[in-house]
């Protein structure tokens, strides 16, 4: 005969673990997270004649659909130029890809509660967060849209940074080099 | 007695449920974004050429390398020649790259009215991150052609006599930001020599260094020891400064070679630094992107 009590050490625990099991299930249906590894980031500072600008094309974004929570990530050495000589020296004497080989952006969007993920549409969108570039963090604010098509969202925004604000010296920043650089995001999620 | 215990573990079902729905948001700062799968070293070297040789570095894809090679006279000469900036010697050459590996080049230098042309092909490169691998290995072969007329007349050489090659490897590896070795095995074969009593294939073994002083200068170093050589030649050795401005590279040399192709500086160098015979110069590099990358073509900036 088993005792009532052996069976209650056995079962509790046991549903309690169904429990936990159950619990999990339901947590990642409740909330989405959207994922690119291909996104893509342009960024241009041109000052003088020359064009100073350069593409990533695998920008590492993911969000959350029920908080908000997004963060984007590049490798600094990811960053094409038109001209090999022109990437060196981002690479060497600007942005010390050696030492810093990361640039990331963590932050919320705002108002994701407006978005209906299930039907299609742009929807304009609100972003606020720690942008990390050159090892230093600066907050940003900006807006952009975020388009829902067949499901699948894009995220698209623009915004300029202050090259100096992220301690990264050279001469010709302010001159041949623009002192903001205008930053152009478009990441295409998949679920 | 067991009916409650069912109970309880119902609740905690439930409780479960609604604890994990809503303290429990996914986190995503906790991750840590792009995980590098090829992370490959750049900037061993500042310029294609350490001093007069090849370095391990390639010009760009679509990349068009525009090359004046400057070489004063002999220091030693005194004031006279105003310490050899009186005489010049130059070889003006134009270089490019067909892919990420494959850089292809030619040139005319003054110092005996020589053609040459050459081929440099990347093999390996050196890798950091997922896969380690310590060093790049590049090939560089270059074909000389001696235009100068032969001043005997006893015999009229053939065209092919005029040719001589260079074979060398390139393996090189960045040790940090701020310094870079080079060894180059060299091979150089002439079509003709003198007599019969001198051989047509000479070895050597080059060295080079980078060392950076600051973000934009250099101090490289080439240095060539030959196995068997020419009598009357030194070694070569060429100390230089590397200076780099928006889309050129200037670089500031003291060698004991005048020639600027593989045959006349590694094997025919005439100055010797012992006797201060040594010259003055410089090679400046402009690169022109003419063909874009595939990543760059359809963007609007």
């Amino acid at each position: 005969m088993i005792k009532n009590s052996t069976i209650k050490k056995i079962a509790i625990p046991l549903l309690m673990m169904m429990g936990m099991q159950f619990g999990s299930l339901q947590n990642v249906t409740a909330q989405k997270v959207y994922a690119t590894k291909t996104g893509q980031l342009f960024f241009n500072a041109t000052g003088g004649i020359e064009k100073i600008a350069a593409v990533n094309n695998q920008v590492d974004s993911k969000f959350v659909d029920a908080t908000g929570q997004i963060i984007f990530g590049v490798l600094i050495k990811g960053f094409k130029f038109e001209n090999q000589l022109m990437e060196d020296h981002f690479n060497e004497n600007y942005m010390e890809s050696t030492q810093f080989p990361k640039a990331d952006f963590k932050g919320y969007i705002k108002n994701i509660k407006e978005i209906t993920f299930t039907k299609d549409g742009n929807y304009p969108i609100d972003i606020e967060g720690n942008l990390t570039i050159h090892g230093t963090a600066q907050k940003v604010a900006t807006s952009g849209f975020l388009q829902v098509q067949d499901g699948k969202p894009t995220i698209t925004g623009e915004f300029s940074v202050k090259i100096k604000d992220y301690g990264i010296k050279g001469l010709y920043i302010g001159e041949k080099i623009a002192s903001e650089a205008k930053i152009k995001v478009n990441c295409k999620y998949q679920n | 007695m067991f009916l409650r215990s069912l109970s309880i573990g119902f609740l905690c079902i439930v409780l479960q449920f609604n604890v994990s729905a809503q303290t429990q948001p996914i986190d995503l700062f906790a991750d840590s974004t792009t995980t590098t799968t090829q992370d490959i070293v750049t900037g061993i070297f500042k310029s294609t050429r350490i001093v007069n040789g090849q370095s391990i570095e390639n010009a760009g894809a679509g990349v068009l390398d525009f090359r004046i090679l400057h070489r004063f006279g002999a220091i030693n000469q005194g004031g006279y020649n105003f310490f050899g900036l009186d005489q010049a010697t130059m070889r003006i050459g134009l270089d490019y790259g067909i892919t990420k590996k494959l850089m292809i080049g030619i040139g005319r230098s003054t110092f005996e009215k020589q053609f040459d042309a050459f081929v440099k092909y990347r093999i390996i490169r050196q890798e950091e991150g997922a896969r380690v691998i310590p060093f790049s290995l590049s090939y560089a072969g270059t074909a000389i052609f001696k235009s100068l007329k032969e001043t005997t007349t006893t015999y009229t050489p053939y065209i092919s006599d005029k040719f001589s090659f260079a074979h060398q490897f390139l393996l090189a590896s960045k040790f940090n930001d701020y310094f870079s070795l080079q060894v180059t095995p060299t091979m150089i074969h002439y079509n003709m020599v003198d007599n019969s009593t001198i051989p047509n294939d000479f070895y050597s073994l080059g060295l080079g260094f980078r060392q950076r002083v600051s973000k934009r200068v250099n101090i490289t170093t080439e240095y060539y020891y030959r196995f068997n050589k020419l009598d009357g030649y030194y070694n070569p050795l060429s100390v230089g400064v590397d200076i780099e401005t928006g889309g050129h590279v200037f670089q500031l040399h003291v060698s004991n070679s005048t020639g600027m192709t593989e045959r006349t500086f590694i094997n025919e160098t005439s100055g010797s630094w012992g006797k201060g015979d040594l010259r003055f110069g410089f090679n400046i590099s402009r690169v022109f992107t003419l063909k874009k990358s595939k990543e760059l073509k359809n963007i609007k900036w």
